[in-house]
């Protein structure tokens, strides 16, 4: 029986849950003495109150909808995947590679081949730990996470002893070719005439962000491959009885969600940095987390929240500049979002089914 | 490699390996009785962060170690509630827990001393001094015994020694009391414990209680003992090694001593030798940084013995009607 309508379920629950822990930031806010309307206010402005606000606030969303699309997708297997941090720097990696060592004649060809090597090596990186838990039984939460520290340390190895141009200090690779410059948001909104600000780092990968949205929402509920992802994901024996292999589904889950996760570098390390930094995931494969579950892994949830945290960090900048408020307010939000909507998913929607429940009998 | 050399070395494997050694027998309880934590590193750093605040306000480090117990009892709570009331994904919950700490850890450091997150160097009365255990001075001079006696066993803070003796009385309360066996039972087959009368849900919490003591214990020895205060982020990971090695541990209290013993003699042996030249090639430092967690991929693979954990854990327990 259904308990509460769809849209109480996709809607309701997550804004209960928005709502409770934006009250418990605003009363962290007031215990280190800072005033939360005002801060607030400041956080609104500086994220969407300017083109400038709104190209670090998009900047930050394309990395949240690569990293958040890839939790999403692993969840509807019944998989939690973690290790999006280690995926997205090994993502790096590949478009480091990419960009270096080829010569490009234009972006567009320089793009096309960094999403496809960013997705590449994430998806390799993410099908290690499937492979080990489909076929050794290794948990893949934990395996996960250890391939996030085995990818820092790599990415250490490398940027310290291999990448690192002579003469230079810096733990980071040598500057990409101009050719690779990918163009900046205002020029994509300049050609439909929208005037945007020139000094955000809000790049093309952008509209691949979206795209991405829009194929895994295909993917999921529109081929063969999404549905018995779902079917896995909901019930491992059924799955298995209709003859899907649980080998193969986890892997595939895993490779989508690695290489989503892996294209997350493209928007960091070739559109904003150009070149390959020691952190340049900067915990968006963590935050992915949370976007999944605010958006409840559906693609176009997926976008909406992480336009949100994608407002949460610029203005959490801001706040960080103009305030005493330290950038790691954003943690704690983070925090007490996954602990909503993830872990205390239950307490809030308890008494929303039961408040349901109550109005449908009183309506018979 | 000389007797001094190898001395220091196994000298900063023992300190190294303390906090570890802590937060892995508090992962075992928890995870023994049927609820996994990842949220081992959050607990540490909220118990290192307030012990360190609390030990330099006041100039005790007593009152430091029952700050830092009791904010990451608070943590243990959180998870409790979660997990075992709501039913909730205690992955999902051992997440959130580390983001909680890492953030408000910053932001009250911040409001409180504005060091960026540090609190100020504690020291004299406010950290655990190294204890000079008896005869360790008059002994000293006794060939191979001497050394090893003043520089290896004597001379750590008490959290070092009352960490080793937790894992014969971890052992013996896990095997051998009452409680122990019902908290086994618990992480094996809840029902069964259920149907036998006993409060599922009351185990879990006492497990998820001792965990909270035990992370916190872990916490205040990183800021009290090991460094001078409390530093941004000074868990550094450690957490998810002490979860690496409960998995080597395969679960067991003796099996912990040792595997964090050998993390800590990883870290020690990578904190001395940056790059190790073994005659055919180098072997670099982030290698040895990486070890653990190569290893733990390796270990939960089976590729070398097989590491089975509790068969309930992870599932939240819901009476049948």
């Amino acid at each position: 029986m259904e308990r509460m309508p769809r849209w109480a379920d996709a809607l309701l629950v997550p804004l209960i849950s928005l709502i409770i822990a934006s009250a418990i930031s605003g009363l962290v806010i007031l215990a280190i003495g800072e005033d939360p309307v005002a801060a607030m206010k400041l956080m609104v402005t500086g994220a969407l109150g300017s083109s400038y606000g709104w190209g670090y606030t998009l900047y930050y969303a394309t990395n949240f909808m690569f990293t958040g699309l890839a939790v999403a997708v692993a969840f509807h297997a019944g998989l939690f995947n973690i290790g999006g941090e280690g995926q997205a720097t090994l993502g790096g990696l590949g478009v480091a590679l990419v960009c270096l060592y080829l010569p490009w004649p234009h972006w567009s060809l320089a793009l096309g081949a960094a999403v496809i090597a960013a997705a590449g090596f994430g998806a390799l990186w993410a099908a290690v730990p499937a492979w080990l838990q489909a076929r050794r039984g290794s948990h893949i939460v934990i395996t996960t996470i250890m391939f996030n520290f085995i990818a820092a340390s790599l990415l250490n190895y490398l940027l310290v002893n291999v990448l690192r141009p002579q003469g230079s200090m810096d733990p980071a690779s040598a500057r990409f070719p101009d050719a690779t410059t990918l163009p900046g948001l205002h020029e994509v909104l300049g050609l439909v005439g929208i005037p945007f600000s020139k000094s955000t780092p809000a790049n093309i990968s952008l509209l691949i962000a979206l795209a991405c949205c829009v194929l895994v929402w295909a993917l999921i509920w529109r081929t063969r491959l999404g549905f018995a992802l779902r079917a896995f994901g909901k019930s491992e024996k059924a799955a298995r009885y209709a003859g899907i292999s649980p080998v193969r589904i986890t892997l595939y889950a895993m490779v989508i969600s690695g290489g989503l996760a892996g294209m997350m570098a493209v928007n960091t390390v070739m559109g904003e940095a150009n070149r390959l930094l020691m952190n340049s995931v900067e915990g968006a494969g963590f935050i992915g987390i949370a976007v999944a579950l605010m958006g409840r892994s559906h693609p176009a949830g997926v976008c909406l929240a992480a336009i949100l945290f994608g407002f949460l960090y610029q203005g959490g900048a801001e706040l960080a500049l103009w305030t005493k408020i330290p950038r790691e307010l954003i943690t704690v939000i983070q925090a007490l979002v996954i602990l909503f909507t993830g872990a205390l998913d239950n307490m809030v929607r308890r008494p929303v089914e039961m408040m349901f429940m109550a109005a449908r009998r009183g309506a018979k | 490699m000389d007797l001094a050399t190898l001395l220091q070395i196994l000298d900063s494997t023992v300190r190294l390996g303390t906090p570890l050694l802590l937060a892995c027998l508090a992962g075992l309880f928890s995870e023994r009785a049927g609820i996994f934590d990842i949220g081992l590193e959050g607990k540490m750093l909220s118990a290192a962060f307030l012990s360190g605040a609390v030990a330099w306000i006041t100039g005790d480090v007593w009152l430091g170690l029952l700050a830092g117990v009791f904010a990451s009892l608070l943590m243990s709570a959180i998870h409790g509630v979660a997990s075992i009331t709501f039913r909730g994904n205690q992955l999902i919950s051992g997440v959130a827990i580390n983001f909680l700490a890492s953030g408000l850890t910053v932001l009250l450091g911040q409001k409180w001393f504005g060091l960026g997150g540090r609190t100020p160097a504690i020291e004299g009365a406010a950290r655990f001094e190294p204890i000079t255990l008896p005869f360790a001075e008059t002994l000293r001079d006794v060939p191979l015994l001497g050394p090893v006696y003043y520089e290896l066993i004597s001379g750590h803070t008490v959290l070092v020694y009352v960490a080793f003796a937790l894992v014969p009385l971890s052992w013996w309360m896990l095997y051998r009391t009452r409680f122990g066996l019902r908290l086994r039972a618990v992480g094996e087959n809840p029902a069964a414990v259920d149907t036998a009368g006993v409060s599922v849900i009351g185990i879990r919490f006492a497990a998820v209680a001792i965990c909270g003591v035990l992370c916190g214990l872990a916490g205040v020895y990183l800021a009290t003992s090991l460094a001078a205060g409390f530093g941004k982020e000074m868990t550094a990971g450690r957490g998810y090694i002490a979860l690496a090695a409960l998995i080597f541990a395969k679960w067991r209290p003796w099996y912990a001593l040792g595997a964090t013993m050998l993390f800590g003699l990883l870290e020690a042996v990578a904190n001395r030798f940056q790059n190790i030249d073994i005659g055919l090639f180098v072997i670099p430092v982030q290698f040895m940084q990486a070890l653990p967690y190569i290893l733990t991929v390796v270990i939960l693979a089976g590729f070398v013995g097989k590491a089975i954990p509790p068969r309930a854990g992870g599932e939240p327990y819901v009476k049948e009607r």
